[in-house]
């Protein structure tokens, strides 16, 4: 079958089934909650150092237009706007969407939350295209990059973290994390769909994108905390891209 | 600060709600504030400069390390130098024992151990930085009369009815602290038979920034230098013995205190009223719970034998400060479980570890037991000529050692 959308209903509908507990810190996002931190970290850093801002000014990314390409309940899509963008949060799951707006809404955050697929999304063009989480998930990694790409406003950044496809990744990303740990739903993920950095390299490409930067994502047990890591990308990785 | 009265109670929102308005929650403010975080301080006492004009006897030991968290602050710098008398030697000794212990400060540095400020100094510099942060509503005279939870707030009514929704709300508000109480977070500890008699001299030699401490048989006694020929003299008496110290004609009293002191500071007198402060060690089940923090003596008090309690509590601002400021700048939550979660690792079991350290302390030299007394003695004067282990006790006294929060490194937030 060739696909000829980026959205894989299968998981769209594994995803809704779980969207009431999105800002649950202790519930079963509790994984993203923790990565949040590094994640959002890493997103500041990374656009303040290509649009030459200071990140530890009060709205460090004051005024850029970003798309928060599978925003889910919004996790990543607020944040960004409280550090001052102009945030387009997307998701394929309606009933997501639907929770992610009534949070900012409760929260007082303006974000623009859209249902619907990054192909169907009103010609427009942003600052940064953020897609955490999310190139693993996709049914058709090339469509969805390019799609990505073509959001991209001159100069933009197209950020992106996943998983990587190995061993180790099918050890601690579906065995630990989902058999034994019991972090995140059974079946959130199918390591078959994992990302290896050669690949992600290859789709940018084909969309007409370098990859800037790349940095490994690894979990201190003893700190319960995620942090980076330059050498260790065998699980979670994460990178930017700039045309 | 508006007259909130005129219209009628009013509604205010922050993203942190400071209760108490000692040092640690002036601090706090002022650093959270400094670092754009929206912050409304609700203070116990009037916020009139005024009713500073007079000495009321009280003084802050600010050691080296709790100077540098409120100089990153910002409120040093409105403290005038002039103001502080700086500790340049510190001389421990036991009860009538040629063993002693000198901390020297150049033995670390050039830097003092600490300073002795007097409370309204410290209060006044606040206010001063307070009043130039935007970002911070210093509400005094107030005080919290009610605290709900809303799903994502915390709402705390004030006696005038004003309500104020916050995302944290953070107990300064002293060891019978309220918002603790609310939290319904327990506490474990116990009391001392010991009270410590605080009040301040006047004398006719110079002190040289030279702090004495004595270890005498009721507890530790204390002479600490303040700006000029003034020193803050901390008395630790049984607790049954305390009231009629306090109860003595001024010769008597001074003739006491002269055969603790000694004569090295020549011809004495008290300035201002004696305080009785009844010891304590108490410590919280936990520094955080759903929305609520608690810092300094809110969470822990404890015996003041190493003058450790207020390093330790502004050490609570300083990490605290770090965890809401990293949060509020990516965005998120900055009274979400894991930023309240980083605190809670971060300063509980440090803490846990001084308050066993000083009550051990205390147990160790409140005594007349012979062996232990041997032993103590001998321990000082290891420790005088073991330069390594000397130079740690200088440095954790002085407040640079372990995993330092920003603030507490003199570094930006």
């Amino acid at each position: 079958m060739t696909p000829t959308t980026t959205v894989d209903p299968a998981e769209v509908e594994r995803f809704a089934r779980i969207a009431a507990g999105w800002w649950d810190p202790k519930g079963e996002f509790r994984p993203l909650h923790k990565l949040n931190p590094l994640r959002l970290a890493w997103l500041r850093d990374t656009i303040c150092a290509r649009t030459g801002r200071d990140p530890n000014a009060p709205r460090p990314l004051d005024g850029l237009a970003i798309l928060d390409v599978g925003c889910g309940g919004g996790l990543v899509s607020e944040p960004l706007a409280r550090m001052g963008a102009v945030v387009t949060g997307l998701d394929a799951e309606a009933e997501t969407i639907r929770i992610a707006a009534a949070h900012a809404a409760a929260e007082g955050v303006g974000v623009d939350y859209r249902a619907g697929r990054i192909e169907d999304l009103p010609e427009r063009r942003y600052d940064a295209v953020v897609a955490m989480e999310v190139v693993e998930h996709v049914a058709d990694l090339d469509l969805f990059v390019a799609h990505c790409a073509a959001r991209l406003a001159p100069g933009g950044t197209f950020l992106f973290s996943t998983l990587n496809r190995t061993p180790k990744s099918l050890a601690l990303g579906i065995v630990a994390a989902e058999w034994i740990l019991r972090w995140v739903p059974r079946g959130t993920h199918d390591w078959r769909k994992f990302r290896r950095p050669s690949e992600m390299a290859a789709s940018l490409r084909r969309a007409g994108l370098r990859i800037g930067g790349t940095t490994g994502v690894v979990y201190d047990p003893f700190a319960d905390r995620f942090r980076l890591s330059a050498r260790d990308m065998d699980v979670n990785w994460m990178g930017w891209a700039s045309g | 600060m508006t007259d909130i009265r005129r219209d009628g109670p009013a509604n205010r929102a922050c993203d942190v709600l400071i209760v108490g308005g000692g040092l640690a929650g002036l601090t706090l403010a002022a650093a959270l504030g400094g670092a754009g975080v929206d912050t409304i301080l609700v203070d116990r006492e009037s916020a009139d400069a005024r009713l500073l004009d007079t000495f009321d006897g009280r003084t802050t030991a600010v050691a080296f390390g709790t100077k540098r968290i409120v100089e990153a602050a910002g409120l040093w710098a409105h403290v005038p130098a002039a103001a502080t008398g700086a500790i340049l030697d510190i001389r421990v000794t036991d009860e009538r024992s040629p063993l002693f212990l000198h901390y020297d400060h150049r033995e670390v540095g050039d830097e003092p151990f600490g300073w002795i400020v007097e409370n309204r100094t410290l209060r006044r510099a606040a206010f001063a930085r307070l009043a130039q942060l935007q970002t911070v509503a210093h509400l005094a005279p107030a005080e919290v009369t009610d605290l709900a939870r809303t799903a994502t707030r915390v709402r705390a009514t004030l006696g005038d009815g004003t309500t104020v929704d916050a995302r944290l709300v953070v107990g300064a508000d002293g060891r019978h602290s309220t918002v603790r109480r609310w939290a319904g977070i327990g506490t474990s500890g116990w009391a001392y038979a010991q009270t410590a008699i605080v009040c301040t001299i006047d004398h006719e030699y110079p002190h040289h920034g030279v702090a004495l401490e004595h270890f005498l048989p009721p507890g530790p006694f204390a002479v600490l230098p303040m700006a000029g020929n003034r020193a803050s003299v901390v008395w630790t008496e049984r607790r049954r013995d305390a009231q009629a110290v306090l109860a003595m004609p001024e010769e008597r009293f001074l003739l006491e205190l002269r055969r603790r002191a000694g004569d090295w500071l020549g011809r004495v007198r008290t300035v201002g009223p004696k305080f009785a402060y009844p010891l304590s060690l108490l410590h919280a089940d936990a520094y955080a719970a759903d929305r609520v923090a608690l810092v300094s003596e809110a969470a822990h008090a404890m015996h003041p034998i190493a003058g450790q309690g207020l390093n330790v509590g502004l050490r609570d601002v300083a990490a605290l400060a770090e965890v809401i400021v990293d949060a509020h700048r990516l965005g998120l939550d900055p009274g979400g479980a894991d930023a309240l979660a980083r605190y809670e690792r971060w300063r509980r079991p440090d803490t846990l570890m001084l308050l066993a350290v000083t009550d051990g302390l205390n147990r160790l030299f409140a005594n007349r037991i012979a062996p232990l007394k041997l032993a103590r003695d001998v321990g000082l004067a290891v420790v005088n000529r073991t330069p390594p282990l000397k130079r740690f006790l200088m440095r954790s006294a002085m407040g640079t050692t372990g995993d330092l929060p920003r603030l507490a490194r003199g570094e930006a937030l």
